[in-house]
């Protein structure tokens, strides 16, 4: 079970409380968190990621055991930590603007 | 007794303000999906409790919410907003080409008879429909391929259509306002789209008979009148009486023709409203007062309202889609400013009130008329 942390606005958007737990198979990358994330609550679809081009949205990041994985390629293999469930994928609002 | 719903959206988030007939003493819901810039919150004609808002964001995108019981509960529906066939370029602020991206949905259309049926207008400049209450939308692509595509230029805001009116004696005729592309129209419900432009003069434009370009800020009509029109417009207050085949500036006597919204009495189709604004440059009212205009003869001859709104130190805008009229006698007037003030008025204009202050900079105000 993947641990992902959605920040405020999605968790509002999804009726999410706290964490949200979802299922990956491995190998556990970006890309599979993402199309599981969308697949359990279909709302978050086009919020992370363009509907169209599948890209990360400009002022999303993702971080994992104190690392950005923000521009990482979508197939990039998540920290083990964070594919054993010891430590959550963190999806983040840039900040940005005065 | 009769009643009012006005809908308000603002850059963090939607209001709803609700008051009887008599429009004096308001209620204020909200704010509804707080931290969100909600482009825009409408009605559908055919069924008051069904409401739609554009609920948009830089950071996580396009939302789309409906309510089906008038505001009390709503859910996200649809937000597939994908461009159909190959995307093509338009030119970007400095006069290279751009791929189309979409990035939000400024102003809902709801049909005014069947309450599943929408249409959006969008940033990058495209017109969506919906047939399924949101769940779904479907591109009208034949606006955005126009043969002038390739030559659109965003305004200051984005390249959007901000304008969508449905003429109320033909649903398959449409018209469209594009920043800064102007104006277009359809006689076949969305499938062909020509330019209606023709009388439009925008300074910095050397052609004056340029088909595409202008500066369109907003169109309104009476619906009893579907071939008359009004359009506030980057410079210049226009009038059209042949439905947009051409345009005459009625600016008359404002103290400034630059302005962003302009409306159309529910009951008098020769009465117009305008708010100006100082320049292009300044946002703001004349000598710091806040007035809405009105010609009670389709333009020309402006008289200035004033009783209620602030009459000094005051530096505020009205957006585009921030004015509307209720359909109760007299008729009612709402209007929201960037500095969060909603005013409404319930003689036609002649006296105002703040129904609420202190709102997040007012990006949309619609309204209901409530049986």
């Amino acid at each position: 079970m993947i641990r992902v942390l959605l920040p405020q606005q999605l968790r509002r958007l999804a009726g999410i409380t706290g964490e949200v737990d979802v299922e990956v198979a491995a190998p556990v990358t970006l890309a599979a968190v993402w199309d599981a994330l969308e697949a359990a609550y279909p709302v978050l679809g086009g919020t992370f990621r363009d509907r169209a081009s599948g890209k990360r949205r400009a002022f999303v990041r993702f971080y994992a055991c104190e690392t950005d994985l923000s521009h990482e390629p979508p197939e990039t293999l998540l920290p083990a930590a964070v594919a054993q469930g010891a430590e959550p994928l963190l999806v983040v609002g840039a900040m940005a603007g005065g | 007794m009769a009643g009012v719903r006005v809908l308000v959206g603002t850059a963090k988030g939607a209001f709803v303000l609700e008051a009887d007939g008599t429009r004096r003493d308001w209620t204020v819901t909200g704010p509804l999906f707080g931290g969100w810039e909600i482009y825009h919150v409408t009605g559908s004609p055919a069924d008051p409790d069904r409401l739609w808002a554009s609920q948009t964001s830089g950071w996580f995108g396009q939302q789309v919410q409906r309510s089906d019981d008038g505001g009390r509960s709503w859910k996200p529906v649809g937000n597939d907003f994908r461009y159909a066939g190959s995307t093509g370029t338009h030119q970007w602020y400095d006069g290279t080409p751009r791929p189309w991206s979409f990035t939000r949905v400024w102003h809902l259309e709801p049909s005014a008879t069947d309450p599943d049926t929408l249409l959006a207008g969008a940033e990058d400049a495209a017109l969506f429909r919906s047939v399924d209450g949101g769940g779904t939308w479907e591109e009208l692509g034949g606006l955005r391929t126009h043969r002038s595509g390739p030559a659109w230029q965003p305004g200051a805001g984005g390249l959007c259509v901000h304008t969508v009116l449905v003429d109320p004696t033909d649903p398959d005729r449409l018209h469209v306002a594009i920043s800064a592309a102007g104006v277009f129209r359809s006689a076949d419900g969305g499938v062909s789209w020509e330019p209606a432009n023709r009388g439009l003069f925008q300074p910095g434009i050397p052609d004056e008979d340029a088909e595409v370009g202008a500066c369109v800020h907003r169109i309104a009509r009476h619906p009893s009148r579907p071939d008359t029109l009004f359009m506030q417009k980057h410079w210049d207050v226009m009038r059209s009486d042949d439905a947009g085949g051409s345009w005459h500036e009625v600016s008359g006597d404002l103290p400034s023709d630059f302005g962003f919204p302009i409306a159309v009495h529910a009951h008098e189709p020769e009465t117009v409203y305008v708010v100006p604004i100082t320049s292009d440059a300044e946002h703001y009212p004349p000598e710091g007062r806040l007035r809405v205009y009105r010609s009670r003869s389709g333009g020309n001859e402006w008289e200035p309202l004033t009783r209620g709104l602030p009459q000094s130190d005051c530096y505020v805008n009205v957006l585009r889609d921030a004015m509307a009229v209720d359909g109760l006698d007299p008729c009612g007037l709402y209007l929201g400013t960037t500095g969060g003030q909603v005013y409404a008025s319930a003689d036609g204009g002649d006296s105002w009130a703040a129904a609420v202050r202190d709102l997040p900079r007012v990006l949309s105000v619609e309204v209901q008329t409530l049986p």
